[in-house]
C-alpha cells in the first residue's frame, strides 16, 4: 500500500515515520502541507512534532492547511489515518476525532519507555496485534492529556472506541488511562505514543511498535 | 479604527495546569488572597466596522479557529475606543 506521511512547517517525525512505514512493507509517499494533493496514497499518517510552533493550540493552524482538505475527505469516506502525537492534535482540532488534548496535569514535558494496552486490535492500525496485547514504546509530549466530557468518555469505552491505553503509569494525567482512540468507522486512530520509534531492535525501545506499520499490509491481503 | 476583543477561556471543568502553576508562585513573592487563577487569551482584531454582519463573522472566526469549543469558552466583545 501507499501510505502517505504530511509533513507540515514544524514537523519532526516525519522521516522516522517514512522509515517505518518502509519497514513495516508498505511504499511512502511524501505529502507536503500546502498542497491540495494526496498523491494517490491509500492511508495518511499525520507525524508527530510542533508544526506551526505549536501556536494558538497544538494542532489548531495545521487543521486548516490546504492538504488537510483532501484528508478529512478521505477519512470520512474511509480511508486509514493515523495521528500520532502532533498528528493526534490534529486529528482532534479538525473533529475527526471526539474530545481534547491539552497541557500534561503535572505541567512538564515527559519522555519515557511507555508501557501500553492495545485494546482495540480491529482498527486498519492495530489489526496486526492481539486484543490486549502489552507493548512498550516511546512517549514524549507536553500537551498529551486526553479529555473529553462525561458522555464522550462513557461512548469510547462503551463502543470499544479506546485503541490503546497506558499501564503502570499514567504519564499526562489522561481520562481513564486513555492513549489512543477511534473515531466511529474505526478508519481514524489518534495516539499520543510514538509506535514509529520502535520498529527497530538498533534504536528505541525495541520493535513492538512496528504493528502500527504492518497492520496495513495484513489488511490488504486479507 | 475600531477594536473586537475576543477572551478565550478554559471551560471550567477543564484543569488548567498554567493557571495552577501562576497559582502556585504566589506564596513565594509574598501575594495573599488569591484562591484560584485560570489562564486564557486574548485577541485584538483591528475592523473597519462593528456592525451585525461583521461581529457575525469574528463570532464564527471565534467559534471555528480562535477558540476549540470542546475544551474552551469566547467571548466577543466591541472595545470602546
Amino acid at each position: 500500500m501507499k501510505v502517505g506521511v504530511v509533513t507540515f512547517p514544524g514537523t519532526l517525525d516525519d522521516v522516522d515515520a517514512q522509515r517505518a512505514v518502509r519497514i513495516g512493507g508498505n511504499e511512502a509517499v511524501a505529502l507536503w502541507h500546502g498542497d491540495h494533493d494526496l498523491r494517490g496514497v491509500d492511508a495518511v499518517i499525520l507525524p508527530g512534532g510542533f508544526s506551526y510552533g505549536d501556536y494558538l493550540r497544538c494542532g489548531a493552524i495545521s487543521r486548516f492547511a490546504p492538504v488537510m482538505t483532501e484528508v478529512i475527505a478521505a477519512a470520512r469516506a474511509g480511508m486509514p489515518v493515523l495521528g500520532i502525537c502532533n498528528g493526534f492534535q490534529i486529528l482532534v482540532e479538525s473533529h475527526l476525532l471526539p474530545g481534547g488534548l491539552i497541557r500534561n496535569d503535572h505541567r512538564r514535558f515527559v519522555c519515557r519507555d511507555q508501557r501500553l494496552r492495545i485494546e482495540n486490535a480491529a482498527t486498519p492500525w492495530t489489526s496486526a496485534y492481539r486484543q490486549g496485547q502489552e507493548i512498550v514504546v516511546p512517549l514524549k509530549n507536553g500537551e498529551g492529556r486526553y479529555v473529553a466530557d462525561a458522555e464522550t468518555i462513557a461512548w469510547l469505552e462503551g463502543e470499544g472506541r479506546v485503541v490503546a491505553r497506558y499501564l503502570e503509569v499514567n504519564p499526562n494525567g489522561s481520562t481513564n488511562d486513555i492513549a489512543g482512540i477511534a473515531n466511529e468507522a474505526g478508519n481514524v486512530v489518534g495516539l499520543m505514543p510514538h509506535p514509529e520509534h520502535a520498529v527497530e531492535e538498533l534504536t528505541g525501545s525495541g520493535v513492538d511498535g512496528l504493528g502500527f506499520f504492518t497492520s496495513l499490509v495484513e489488511r490488504a491481503f486479507a | 479604527m475600531p477594536r473586537v476583543v475576543v477572551d478565550v477561556m478554559p471551560k471550567p471543568e477543564i484543569l488548567d495546569p498554567q493557571g495552577k502553576a501562576v497559582l502556585g508562585a504566589l506564596p513565594r513573592l509574598g501575594f495573599t488572597g488569591v484562591s484560584e487563577i485560570r489562564q486564557g487569551k486574548r485577541f485584538e482584531l483591528e475592523v473597519a466596522a462593528t456592525d451585525e454582519a461583521t461581529l457575525a463573522e469574528i463570532d464564527r472566526l471565534a467559534e471555528t479557529f480562535l477558540a476549540n469549543t470542546v475544551i474552551e469558552n469566547y467571548t466577543v466583545r466591541v472595545e470602546q475606543a
